[in-house]
């Protein structure tokens, strides 16, 4: 339990010393040793509780119960004061409804509100603690230096480190609290910090959208948290039955119509917060955050709080139409977000339409939630955290040197950031080619929903979903590795900059593929195995050929040293005109052209006009739809 | 009995250069019957990939190299896992894996030709993969197995259940063998093509293994044709030959569409026929027949 409780109590105290560091170097090294001893502490927590299943904890109560509803009174204050401020009144209203009915949870129920055990740990929370612990203070890691020269970049903007990095590490906090609570009361009370720590990230800048944009992850994270408040008095009332406030006795339940009712509720705060259709726009929005808050949120932390929640239920979603519902809301997204990312070029809001797609794809899984689609669900999981947060970190990085993170700028970046772009090209890699992960739990889901009744629609989703996912990924990594001319290598003296949190993660982007039999069968499958009393398993010859292909995808650029000899080296066909090798031709009149090669964006049929409003119609009433079948079941 | 999907890889991967090129000749012929033409000799696809292996070696870049040497790999690869008995998800996306390969060969010349061409392969990928995935999944829903192998022996006639599906993957298959009127990306013909797209910049030895990468992929395509009608090996080859017979008719009388409508076929085709037909499968299997 101690270990628990240090990555739940350190990453505070951390936070806390970093609100008196002012110099970089000092915050750097503060920020790096905090890392490693938050890393290594979820490496501990892993070997010391991997083999043990589910173990619980009674951890103080009385005390730590008052003080969170006592910061999260404050908090509601903060929010009245933010609100009446900026003048964004719904704010206001839906944080006095949620502190109204937290008040009227504590006084009418005060009896059903004990959790016999507060904390927990099993397989599936050490997975989310490695990823927290390991990809999300690396994050942090590369933001001191990121932000450092964001402040350069950006004179305009008031710097106000200090404040960022104490949020950054209570958000760590947050997020183990949140993946260690047995006791529902907590799981909110770190879910409602998560909300608060994404509004003060995403407003940073101060500027008139960052504020507008901070709001609206506000607004529509409040709107899920009055949900999980009502989910909460629904579970404080039938608390014989249902199992009360208390995570295990809930999901053990036998009463299965009871718990669907708050099941459905809290899996509608998971949609807000994994921001799928049609609260899609505040992830969107918070792009105009500095970078590692985008790759904080994006894969490790907030949304990755909102599909673990749904995850979680799945037990409780697997069967029942309303479970079916929010599947389908998780699948229509999927498909959804993936097609408007083929009409971006922005690489930032191609990465948030990816990640909005996969958190789609998970919460289809958790949804329908049979045992194979739960085991594809984490595997999700982990893979995306990993593969995306390279690809933020990376976008960012390649942000500063070339001044732009418009895709078509990115052209032959492998002759100016040679580095840079086999990096991304690996992350993108992972997110979807064979053998990397993400494919790998696609295939998964494929198998798995093939034997669910009406599985069908999922599979349809999916066979679209990612026909599209290859159109664009592959794009983009087109333009890295094409081979431009007379151009300057700007990647000079990057290795003297600690981008080494990059390096690392890349490493992990090949390591999980590698590892992910051992990964599935010493976590998740006894995780899925405690709960549904059965257990996927990926065929043994299918391992082998998929470590077969990573094998021969790592020997292949060897092969660049047979071609290095001899090849003669000609300029590119340019229609039979005299041409120079960076695609300049003789045109007519004896002028002297550029030629350039722009990618196909399809706006016409993918454009975010044309495909978002249908989209969110449909997950809108597939919610309602959620709803209206949870009631009926009772 | 062990070692026997293992006798399926090699044979594959030795034999279907051999017969893949010999179809390729037959294709050629016969194309140039219906045009009126006597066509070139039955041997002719070998002359010309053993020429351009003699040809001087011209790159643009380097990486090209890389790149279309993967693409063969991987197509050999995914093909061998086919005969071998493999799953026919990871097949469908480790050919997927040697498209994409091919594709960023073509980007990494940095042509205006050859990225048009790379960008309408894309477009190509993204047009068929849905029927593909579905086929797969119909397959299943009929032997009840994912691997080829499994698949292979069923003794049901899995076409009588799927014939939407196969009609849809017939049509789909117009796009892979690269015929008309879905040869967007490239063509064999040259009345279709100004500049020969995704292979503009390929010459040589590297143009020979785009050419051999192509037979492999083509017996594949072959194989899972058969996997329809594998309840009655004689019927499967003359199925196969049939289908390959009218693509290659198809091809000689239409002309090439533009990617919309490539797009939009392949789509519509996986919705209509694919998912249309699955639906009433699975209606059926739930009892309702």
């Amino acid at each position: 339990m101690q270990t628990l409780l240090f990555l739940i109590l350190f990453p505070i105290l951390v936070a806390c010393l970093l609100l008196f560091v002012k110099r970089t170097t000092l915050r750097y090294a503060v920020v790096a040793l905090s890392a490693l001893v938050i890393g290594g502490a979820s490496i501990y927590l892993l070997m010391r509780y991997a083999f043990e299943g589910a173990v619980y904890f009674a951890a103080p109560s009385e005390a730590a119960s008052l003080a969170m509803v006592a910061i999260e009174m404050g908090l509601a204050l903060f929010i009245v004061y933010m609100g009446a401020k900026f003048r964004n009144y719904l704010a206001i209203v839906l944080a006095v409804a949620q502190a109204a009915l937290v008040v009227y949870l504590e006084t009418t129920f005060p009896g059903n509100l004990h959790a016999v055990n507060n904390l927990f740990i099993d397989q599936f929370s050490i997975i989310m603690a490695l990823i927290i612990g390991i990809i999300g203070s690396l994050i942090a890691v590369y933001a001191v230096r990121y932000m450092e020269t964001y402040h350069h970049h950006h004179p305009e903007v008031r710097d106000r480190q200090k404040m960022f990095f104490f949020v950054t590490f209570v958000f760590l906090a947050a997020m183990f609290g949140l993946v260690f609570s047995n006791n529902l009361m907590w799981l909110f009370f770190f879910w409602e910090i998560t909300t608060i720590t994404s509004f003060l990230l995403i407003g940073y800048s101060e500027t008139e959208e960052a504020t507008r944009n901070a709001f609206r992850a506000l607004v529509m994270n409040l709107l899920g948290g009055v949900a999980f408040v009502v989910a909460l008095i629904v579970l404080a009332a039938t608390e014989a039955t249902s199992g009360g406030i208390d995570l295990a006795r809930v999901l053990a339940s036998g009463d299965a119509a009871v718990v669907l009712i708050p099941a459905v509720l809290i899996g509608f705060a998971g949609i807000t917060k994994a921001a799928l259709m049609p609260f899609s726009s505040w992830l969107l929005g918070a792009m105009v955050a500095p970078t590692p808050v985008s790759a904080l949120l994006h894969s490790s932390t907030m949304v990755k709080a909102g599909v673990y929640i749904l995850v979680r239920f799945s037990p409780v979603f697997a069967g029942t139409f309303a479970g079916f519902s929010i599947g389908l809301v998780g699948g229509v997204t999927f498909v959804v977000a993936s097609a408007i990312a083929i009409s971006q070029s922005n690489a930032k809001l191609v990465l948030a339409y990816s990640t909005i797609a996969n958190l789609g794809l998970i919460t289809a899984c958790a949804g329908v939630g049979s045992y194979m689609l739960v085991w594809a669900a984490i595997l999700l999981i982990i893979f995306h955290a990993v593969a995306k947060s390279l690809l933020f970190l990376g976008t960012g990085a390649i942000e500063h040197r070339i001044g732009s993170r418009d895709i078509e700028d990115m052209e032959g970046l492998i002759v100016r950031m040679p580095r840079m772009a086999v990096m991304m090209f690996i992350g993108i890699a992972g997110m979807f080619l064979a053998p990397f992960g993400m494919l790998i739990s696609k295939w998964a889901a494929i198998e798995a929903f093939v034997q669910v009744p009406f599985g069908l629609v999922f599979i349809a989703i999916l066979a679209y979903g990612s026909a599209i996912t290859v159109f664009f990924w592959a794009k983009w990594m087109g333009k890295l590795v094409a081979v431009t001319r007379n151009q300057e290598r700007v990647e000079k003296g990057f290795m003297e900059e600690p981008w080494a949190p990059l390096y690392i993660i890349t490493g992990l982007v090949i390591a999980t593929v590698l590892l992910f039999p051992v990964i599935s069968s010493t976590l998740i499958e006894p995780y899925v195995l405690a709960i549904y009393g059965v257990t996927a398993l990926l065929g043994q010859a299918n391992v082998a050929i998929m470590l077969l292909m990573m094998a021969l995808l790592l020997v292949l650029p060897i092969s660049f040293l047979l071609f290095k000899r001899s090849a003669k080296h000609l300029p590119a066909y340019m229609g039979g005109r005299t041409a120079t090798p960076d695609l300049h031709f003789a045109g007519s009149l004896g002028l002297t052209r550029e030629a350039q090669t722009r990618n196909y964006y399809l706006t016409e049929y993918f454009g975010e006009a044309k495909l978002f409003l249908p989209g969110a119609v449909v997950c809108t009433v597939l919610i309602l739809a959620s709803w209206v079948f949870a009631g009926v079941a009772l | 009995m062990t070692w026997t999907w293992l006798i399926g890889a090699v044979l594959f991967l030795i034999l279907a250069p051999i017969a893949g090129g010999l179809i390729a000749g037959i294709d050629r012929k016969i194309t140039a019957r219906m045009q009126g033409r006597v066509g070139p000799p039955l041997l002719q696809p070998f002359y010309d990939v053993g020429k351009l292996f003699e040809k001087e070696r011209a790159v643009v870049t380097t990486a090209q190299n890389f790149y279309v040497l993967a693409y063969l790999i991987f197509i050999a690869l995914s093909g061998a896992l086919f005969f071998a008995g493999g799953d026919l998800l990871l097949i469908i996306f480790a050919f997927t894996l040697a498209h994409v390969f091919l594709v960023l060969g073509a980007y990494a010349v940095h042509s205006p030709y050859s990225h048009i061409g790379a960008e309408r392969e894309l477009i190509q990928l993204m047009a068929y993969e849905p029927m593909i995935i579905l086929a797969a999944v119909g397959l299943y829903m009929v032997t009840n197995s994912f691997y080829v192998a499994d698949i292979a022996l069923t003794t049901v006639p899995a076409i009588l259940y799927l014939p939407g599906v196969f009609l849809g993957f017939a049509i789909i298959l117009t796009i892979k063998l690269r015929k008309s009127p879905f040869d967007i990306s490239t063509s064999h013909h040259a009345h279709q093509e100004i500049v020969k797209g995704i292979t503009t910049e390929f010459s040589g030895s590297t143009l020979a293994q785009v050419e051999i990468a192509h037979w492999y992929e083509n017996v594949f395509l072959l194989g899972f044709i058969y996997l329809f009608f594998s309840w009655n090996p004689v019927i499967g080859v003359v199925a196969v030959a049939v289908t390959y017979a009218a693509e290659i008719f198809i091809d000689n009388v239409t002309a090439r569409v533009r990617w919309q409508a490539a797009l939009k076929s392949g789509w519509l085709v996986a919705g209509a026929l694919g998912i249309a037909n699955l639906a009433i499968l699975s209606y059926m299997m739930l009892g309702g027949a």
